[in-house]
């Protein structure tokens, strides 16, 4: 069994049908993702998932909704960007489905869709991560999370401040970042597999109001794209 | 023993008491820990987030630069730890993705042939040194210490590696063997929110509590993690737990090897324990830090 032999399942809008073939590419990393095609629905995924309850779309019905040809509606999702990546779905799976790692692939087809809002944490906790280890082959905890508030919540730095200082007191902060010492080489691999990356450039662009982060499924907010 | 050594970024600044801990333990067990030379950040779960390939290429960095000391590489951050077998068990899995790995790795002067094994230090203390040599080398007992043994989600889920993925027995084994005594505590392998921690705040207050509390209600003096993500969400976040919940939570999060360590004879300045920030871990009646 094959991704390509994971039917349709009916007539798709021209729209879904990329998202569809974009989503089926992401899956082929994944060893053995083909098996989501053997979910029997039977919730052990949701069970499992400590964060289910912040969810908007269970896990189960994640499979549920791209079965059903919905992959629109589960790129809109708070679910995916909440999960904790802890993989109680996936060692529990009775079907051996990569439930995390598919949390993952939605992840990136979402970023690679632009489909999330602008300042959203998850996406720019992920950017400035990035970028750091980018510069300096390392990651440098103050810089990454000064550089993180700054974009996302700059007042909540100074709720941060007695963590830190309490942190410094111990000498637990490094002030300056350390740096690997063949950073060319480095930076040679980063910028040759950034090439071999998603091999599509963003088609059409998408941002959502700034409503998925921060308890939007909370206030009741319904989720719409608009074109910028 | 020769082990090659991973710290990872994290055990360079805020938990370097692990990283002190993990060196003075293995030295007692005449185990050699060989700092890889020119490591990488790992990557962890924000860069596969956002690039696949990329985070498969530095990853598999690490394993290349590895890969010709032909020693077990040993990784004491659980995420690191994952990322790295994951790294390596994909490109066993997956040869089209190893060739595009290789060809960027090439880039760099470098390449991979998938012989590093990637271990835990809890693995390489069970199975590799054992529980007959760990005994012989235990000075102070650790009799009368209660603890929760709390495993985390990276080291015994995603890679089934070494343990069971639900009710996993090592750290209580190892603890049990040296003196101290194990609390029941049904959340050893619950997540405690992780990078949540950081976006949805409330969500991770929530799971973090409730690995507090569950330790809390079965008396235990301490919990004993192996990730530092963990223990940076149990211990720098007490206090913002005990404000949110109005909850009055004081449980000192050390790291394992700090608890074997104190057992080997070594200071609470030596194993770190003077740099957590929960106080007041009692050990034979006595405060060892406060």
């Amino acid at each position: 069994m094959k991704i390509v032999d994971i039917k349709i399942p009916g007539k798709l809008s021209q729209k879904e049908e990329d998202l569809r073939a974009s989503f089926l590419r992401q899956l082929e990393a994944i060893p053995n993702s083909e098996k989501i095609k053997s979910c029997i629905q039977c919730g052990t995924c949701t069970g499992s998932c400590p964060v289910s309850y912040a969810m908007d779309i269970s896990p189960r019905e994640v499979i549920a909704l791209f079965r059903a040809g919905d992959l629109e509606t589960l790129l809109h999702s708070k679910t995916i960007w909440v999960c904790a990546s802890c993989y109680a779905c996936q060692t529990r799976c009775p079907s051996l489905i990569k439930v995390t790692d598919i949390m993952y692939a939605l992840k990136r087809l979402a970023i690679e869709k632009n489909i999330y809002p602008p300042h959203f944490p998850v996406y720019s906790l992920s950017k400035t991560f990035v970028n750091i280890m980018n510069r300096f082959g390392r990651l440098h905890e103050p810089l990454f999370l000064v550089a993180f508030l700054m974009q996302t919540n700059p007042f909540k730095l100074f709720s941060f401040m007695p963590l830190g200082l309490r942190m410094a007191k111990r000498k637990r902060i490094a002030y300056i970042p350390s740096r690997i010492k063949n950073i060319d080489s480095f930076k040679k691999i980063i910028k040759k597999a950034e090439l071999m990356e998603m091999p599509n450039v963003h088609e059409e662009v998408q941002y959502m109001k700034d409503t998925v982060g921060y308890g939007a499924v909370d206030k009741g907010i319904v989720l719409e794209p608009t074109k910028k | 023993m020769d082990y090659t050594y991973y710290p990872g970024c994290s055990l360079e600044s805020a938990h370097s008491s692990y990283n002190d801990s993990v060196k003075k333990v293995f030295s007692v067990l005449d185990c050699n820990l060989h700092e890889l030379e020119d490591w990488n950040c790992c990557g962890a779960t924000s860069y596969m987030s956002v690039k696949e390939v990329v985070g498969f290429a530095i990853s598999a960095r690490n394993l290349a630069l590895a890969e010709k000391h032909k020693r077990d590489v040993i990784a004491p951050c659980s995420s690191c730890y994952t990322i790295l077998s994951k790294t390596h068990r994909y490109l066993k899995e997956l040869p089209e993705l190893h060739e595009k790995i290789n060809e960027c790795l090439k880039e760099g002067g470098l390449s991979y042939n998938l012989t590093v094994n990637v271990r835990h230090p809890l693995d390489v203390l069970i199975n590799d040194i054992g529980l007959e040599k760990i005994k012989e080398k235990v000075k102070h007992p650790l009799e009368g210490l209660k603890i929760a043994n709390y495993y985390g989600c990276q080291i015994v889920r995603p890679e089934r590696g070494f343990d069971d993925t639900e009710e996993p027995m090592t750290m209580d084994n190892l603890f049990s063997a040296i003196g101290a005594e194990n609390v029941y505590y049904p959340m050893k392998v619950k997540c405690c929110g992780g990078m949540l921690m950081t976006t949805y705040e409330d969500v991770a207050l929530k799971l973090s509590k409730e690995i507090i509390e569950s330790a809390v209600n079965n008396q235990a003096n301490c919990i004993v993690t192996t990730c530092p993500l963990c223990q940076m969400n149990l211990e720098a976040y007490q206090g913002i737990i005990n404000k949110t919940y109005k909850t009055n939570f004081n449980l000192p999060i050390l790291f394992f090897t700090q608890v074997l360590g104190l057992a080997f004879g070594f200071s609470e300045k030596e194993l770190g324990i003077n740099k957590n920030l929960t106080p007041g871990l009692k050990l034979n009646g006595t405060l060892v830090h406060q």
